[in-house]
């Protein structure tokens, strides 16, 4: 039987004193297990607040390393675990927090092979990933083990949280059957996110998971909370469950696990999967300025200019690439870059499919030209 | 008129701007005014055949227009139209 010892009653005291908690909502706590997927900025509060109310096991699901761009909202790691697994540092913290508890590490990314064997045996997933295919793999995940899915997600300052528990509501494919095409919506290290943004999502997700476990209050089962950061809004939206789902619907048509990054059209793991026939390297570009003329067309947004910029270039932020194509001229070679060579090949693929052909995408984008031709700019 | 709230992701695609009031009595009539003030909208949220495409959320009030009557769903004057984007970051 499970039982709290002596400095645990002390560590819980202003659990216990609450009487929807109380001593048998502790234990229960202590007897269930939770799974998050990612610690990056969503997973670093939902992990830090599990381990300190004393969730009793506590998954933790990711295969990077600790950089010092994820410092600005990623809490849960720190200067001292730079370079280290973000599970290792993540999980070292938790136990710092409360070594009352277990966190099993997984240096893996989620992936259809691995994600039923991690996931079985978990009482709730929470969703912290940072890409759509993984998205849909948890919901499918959770749908399939038929355990709750804590969804959060953000961007720049806008968040989204939900409950998906498909054995009595919608689940994520209710409401989004199919993710847009990935040039439509940029992704946070494209577009940027404001660093408290996901300590406010992420404590949401961590207090629905909590409720969940406890099993008291009303969850975000059926409605999908969106947060303003900039109005400081918070509205909602009711979602019902589609009969015609694909995964939890009356007739689903899957059935299994398939394949995320062919379905949403995009890598989930590693950029370097993209296509790289169109790419040059920055020095093959400072080799090209020496001899020709191309035009240098960064889709970056224009206030990344004033961070670093290539003299000469043209500027089309990649979202007003579509409408202003007549700027450009399919003779003339082009060399797009973006920061780091994301945006530059969809805006890459975009050209293509307007006709030009005399194009070249700078891999690794200006912060590559920055550390291999020009140590004055800054790598962001 | 009714007003569309256009959400962080797709600003770019509207001059920056946050929400617009649009001519329309019904859904799919302040989405056409929409598509026809930023034209890239029309291939962006329609299927060949007419109907928006799965990935696009429409919501009035606190509903999803498909819980409603769709791009058929009235509105009246003052109503709030919200485009819901999905996001993944994390
Ligand atoms: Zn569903």
């Amino acid at each position: 039987m499970t039982t709290l010892n002596d400095q645990e009653f002390m560590r819980y005291s202003r659990h216990l004193l609450i009487p929807e908690v109380g001593l048998e909502g502790q234990l229960k706590l202590k007897e269930s297990s939770a799974l998050v997927i990612g610690t990056g900025g969503l997973g670093s509060p939902v992990a830090l607040y599990l381990a300190a109310a004393g969730i009793g096991r506590i998954g933790l699901v990711d295969y990077d390393v600790v950089d010092s761009s994820n410092l600005q909202r990623q809490i849960i790691h720190s200067e001292e675990t730079l370079g280290k697994l973000k599970v290792d540092s993540a999980r070292a913290r938790m136990l710092g927090l409360n070594p009352f508890i277990q966190v099993d590490a997984y240096n893996e990314p989620f992936t259809a092979e691995n994600a039923m064997s991690i996931a079985t045996g978990y009482d709730i997933i929470i969703d912290g990933t940072d890409n759509f295919p993984t998205r849909y793999l948890s919901n499918d995940v959770a749908v399939f083990l038929g355990i709750p899915n804590v969804y959060g997600s953000i961007y720049q300052f806008d968040g989204q949280a939900s409950v998906f528990d498909a054995k009595n509501g919608p689940c994520y494919r209710c409401l989004f059957p199919s993710p847009p095409p990935p040039h439509l919506v940029p992704s946070c290290a494209e577009g940027g996110v404001l660093g408290v943004l996901p300590g406010t999502i992420g404590s949401i997700q961590a207090t629905e998971a909590i409720k969940m476990l406890l099993g008291i209050g009303s969850s975000l089962a059926g409605r999908l909370l969106l947060y303003n950061a900039l109005d400081m809004s918070f509205d909602y939206v009711n979602l019902k469950k589609n009969p015609k789902c694909p995964v939890c619907g009356e007739n689903p048509t899957i059935t299994e696990l398939i394949d995320y990054e062919e379905f949403c059209g995009v890598p989930g793991h590693h950029a370097d999967e993209l296509p790289t026939e169109w790419d040059i390297s920055a020095l093959e570009l400072k080799d090209i300025l020496a001899n020709s003329n191309p035009l240098l067309l960064d889709v970056r947004e224009a206030h990344e200019r004033n961070i670093s910029n290539i003299p000469g270039s043209k500027n089309i932020p990649f979202g007003e690439l579509a409408s202003r194509l007549s700027e450009l001229d399919t003779a003339q070679e082009i060399v797009i870059f973006c920061r780091t060579g994301n945006r530059s090949l969809y805006a890459l693929e975009m050209l293509l499919g307007a006709g030009f052909r005399k194009l070249k995408n700078l891999e690794g984008g200006i912060n590559a030209w920055a550390s291999d031709v020009n140590p004055m700019l800054p790598i962001y | 008129m009714p007003i569309i709230k256009i959400p962080t992701p797709l600003r770019p695609h509207t001059e920056g701007r946050r929400e617009l009031e649009l001519e329309g009595k019904t859904a799919g009539e302040v989405l056409d005014a929409l598509c026809a003030l930023y034209p890239v909208f029309r291939e962006h949220f329609y299927e060949e055949n007419g109907e928006l495409r799965k990935f696009v959320n429409i919501i009035l009030d606190e509903s999803h227009i498909k819980d409603l009557q769709g791009l058929d769903t009235p509105l009246a004057e003052g109503d709030t139209l919200r485009i819901l984007a999905s996001i993944s970051g994390g």
